[in-house]
């Protein structure tokens, strides 16, 4: 039955919504419909996605052999350094925030657009002028400083277009800035009637800690780079030692903004697990005010804990202790999510659709990358393992098994809204499979190389670390398939997908209530909001009532 | 930024339910903007502190080399730019269009000539080979030192410089409306967070002052 609807084209004509209300390239580039910005986004990201991927291919490959063969120290330099600096800044910041909470915020809150819909469009703009500006700085050479730009790397000794990539970077983080103003304002005040901060999904949660971070640090990460890209224009020292400088302050003022970036990576994923969990166990979430409250903890601790990038770097270590104190605190509401998903999911009736596969992978992914970051927040371990690839798996396990799992499981949850159509069940479910073993197996064997003390950033390694990076580059290759799966039968999906209709998962949220694709103003009717959300016990029984009467 | 534009319909736009959302909104949106200034300008006043503690008598020696006069002058037209800027809110309150035309001139007036007194200073400071960089002299113990602290000065009076910069010219583009249109007739919104950003500009200026010009003088 769902092979037949995967291979059955066919035909309808879907109501008058956002997609088919204009078609030409005017009516898309300057929209002002917090959807049609969201699929702006979308094809966006997709694209720096794939070019950042394409680099992280061109390492493993290179990582086959322990001499640099395929490409030179120089390459590798900058090809760590643009896989860095797309993934961070031009795929994982804006991925879940830009794609589904553009597309989701205004839905979910009953509104009708974003408060400042003209100033959404120019965040895009910004978003893309920076992309462009950093793709040509790649283009024309490069960057090797690495996707952190520490000084000297980046101001005295630096080769390449540091200054072009920085501002490509300074721009974008304008473009974050006023997202995350935008999603803050509409939060605040354009809620409807009924909805007050408590009955509020999970996901706005999730999305106004994030855009708390992202308008409170990324100003600072803008001055830091432009202090940096300062120092290296007019010569003047402000983090070089030989002139008085400190090398130290930069990695502060960077890591102020680089560290809660990571949670603005992570937090959104969360939000999707937190509406995707009681969905598929039918179940209302567990704990729901202390799953918002950890959401909020996280975004505040996270300011507090950047030190823990500087264990090593001459730091004093009274400062690293209170570091590593409040870097292990962040574990407590992280581990209280974790809880109250599993607790959720405690006698409920579950089932195995695909987003809930991506949740699982998610809730078992992000539970390896943070203990393991409790094992890199411990002062006397840091130092053995800090620079190693034991770092690069733990925050892979975040990033991509956390925040790259938690925007898939989003996007097929959300897809039959976005689109109106059914994706291909067998083949998204067959890909998130592929993903989480081929993740698995390319980040786990990283874990031991790094405690068996492989650096990371060289081409070259010992021989003896050969068969674990063999090991992590097949997994790489079955990774790139479980990528490519959902780009090939979600398109398909967009012609001869099953039509969704309004509530395809039978789930809560006023986003449910409206047609798919929704109207350009959302809702045929000014919803109001009467009960508290994720109320699935209530709408069993209901439907149990409806049976039996 | 706030989306100026959006609010200067005098009714609302389509994605509120009413003018009254629409203004709360607005507002709000300019406060978060302003707490994002904060932060960016938090960045350099980090840079200051870290360096003046390190190298306190560099600052001091540095810092006589600044004109207490013109900086002491500047302050005070900011000072009053700011008064003449409250009024012109309390005009607009008031629907008092030409007054609020003519206090307008006079804030963007005040504004721009703090940048012209700006200008002399900085000119005056590049002929005393104050600018950092190749032509940086100073007769002292610790030029580079003293060199840490011209850049900071150069920096952030710079920065401060491009925002009132765009102060001047939102505050020319207003009064021009306002003594052309009746933009303002029945929302006054657009003046009053026009009114906030620029006294958040004073402000910053008000901490810049005792920090460059004030470090060692009694």
């Amino acid at each position: 039955m769902i092979a037949e609807t995967c291979v059955l084209p066919i035909k309808v004509e879907p109501a008058e919504n956002y997609l088919n209300a204009e078609h030409s390239i005017r009516s898309w580039l300057l929209t002002t419909d917090h959807k049609r910005i969201g699929l702006l986004y979308m094809v966006s990201i997709t694209l720096f996605f794939f070019v950042g991927g394409a680099a992280a291919a061109l390492m493993r490959i290179e990582l086959l052999t322990p001499r640099a063969d395929l490409v030179t120290s120089a390459t590798y330099n900058k090809l760590f350094t643009l896989h860095g600096v797309v993934m961070v800044w031009f795929f994982l910041i804006p991925s879940i925030p830009t794609v589904l909470g553009n597309f989701l915020v205004p839905m979910m809150i009953g509104a009708r657009d974003v408060a400042f819909p003209r100033l959404n469009l120019a965040s895009w703009y910004l978003f893309m002028g920076g992309g462009a500006l950093t793709l040509w700085s790649i283009v024309a050479g490069g960057v090797d400083t690495g996707w952190t730009f520490y000084t000297p790397y980046s101001s005295t000794y630096a080769n390449g277009h540091v200054i072009a990539m920085a501002t490509g970077i300074f721009i974008a983080g304008f473009g974050s800035i006023a997202t995350g103003l935008n999603f803050i304002v509409t939060i605040h005040k354009m809620r409807a009637p009924g909805l007050t901060w408590f009955r509020l999904p999970l996901f706005i949660w999730a999305i106004y800690t994030t855009s708390l971070i992202l308008v409170l640090a990324t100003p600072v990460l803008a001055i830091t780079l432009a202090l940096m890209a300062l120092e290296r224009i007019f010569g003047v020292g402000i983090f070089n030692p030989a002139m008085g400088g400190d090398p130290l302050l930069f990695q502060h003022l960077f890591w102020f903004y680089s560290h809660p970036a990571v949670y603005i990576m992570i937090l959104p994923g969360m939000g999707v697990v937190s509406e995707v969990i009681p969905c598929f166990a039918r179940k209302s979430m567990f704990g729901y005010r202390y799953v918002a409250y950890a959401t909020v903890a996280i975004g505040v601790f996270g300011f507090l804990v950047w030190g823990h990038h500087m264990f090593v770097s001459s730091q004093s270590i009274y400062a690293g202790m209170i570091f590593s104190t409040l870097s292990f605190l962040v574990s407590i509401p992280s581990a209280i999510k974790v809880f109250n998903w599993t607790s959720t999911l405690y006698k409920g009736s579950i089932t195995f659709q695909t987003p809930m596969l991506y949740a699982f992978g998610f809730i078992g992914l992000f539970t390896v990358g943070g203990m393991t970051g409790l094992i890199l927040a411990a002062l006397a371990v840091d130092v053995h393992l800090h620079d190693t690839y034991f770092v690069i798996a733990h925050f892979h396990y975040i990033m991509v098994g956390g925040a790259v799992m938690g925007y898939l499981g989003g996007l097929h949850f959300w897809w039959p809204k976005i689109s109106g159509r059914m994706y291909c069940e067998w083949l998204a479910k067959l890909s998130a499979a592929t993903i989480f073993l081929g993740f698995n197996l390319t980040f786990f064997p990283q874990f031991i190389l790094g405690y068996l003390g492989m650096p990371r950033r060289y081409p070259v390694y010992a021989p003896e670390f050969q068969v674990l990076n063999v090991l992590s580059t097949a997994g790489a290759s079955i990774l790139a398939v479980g990528y490519l799966l959902p780009l090939a039968y979600l398109l398909w999906s967009l012609r001869y997908g099953k039509p969704a209709g309004r509530n395809p998962w039978q789930a809560t949220g006023l986003e449910w209530t409206t047609q798919s694709p929704p109207l350009r103003d959302n809702f045929e009717t000014p919803p109001v909001v009467t009960r508290e959300p994720y109320q699935y016990d209530a709408q069993a029984a209901e439907l149990e009532a409806a049976n039996h009467g | 930024m706030a989306d100026l534009s959006v609010i200067q319909s005098a009714t609302h736009a389509p994605q509120f339910d009413d003018a009254a959302q629409q203004r709360e909104a607005a507002t709000f949106g300019m406060w978060v903007f302003l707490a994002t200034e904060v932060l960016f300008f938090g960045g350099m006043f980090l840079a200051y502190t870290v360096y003046r503690l390190a190298y306190p008598a560099a600052f001091a020696e540095a810092s006589r080399h600044t004109l207490i006069a013109v900086g002491g002058t500047n302050t005070a037209i900011l000072l009053i730019s700011s008064a003449t800027m409250a009024f012109a809110v309390r005009a607009a309150k008031e629907r008092q269009r030409a007054t609020l035309a003519w206090l307008l001139l006079a804030t963007g007036a005040l504004g721009a000539l703090f940048l012209g007194i700006k200008g002399f200073e900085y000119a005056h400071e590049v002929s005393e080979h104050l600018l950092p960089g190749r032509n940086f002299h100073f007769q002292g113990p610790h030029p580079d030192h003293a060199q840490m602290f011209f850049y900071i000065y150069f920096l952030m009076t710079g920065v401060h410089a491009f925002h009132l910069t765009i102060g001047v010219i939102l505050i020319a583009w207003f009064a021009l409306r306002a003594w052309k249109t009746d933009a303002f007739a029945k929302n006054d919104t657009a003046v009053e967070l026009l009114g906030l950003y620029w006294h958040f500009v004073d402000i910053v200026w008000v901490f810049l002052f005792p920090l460059i010009y004030l470090v060692n003088r009694h």
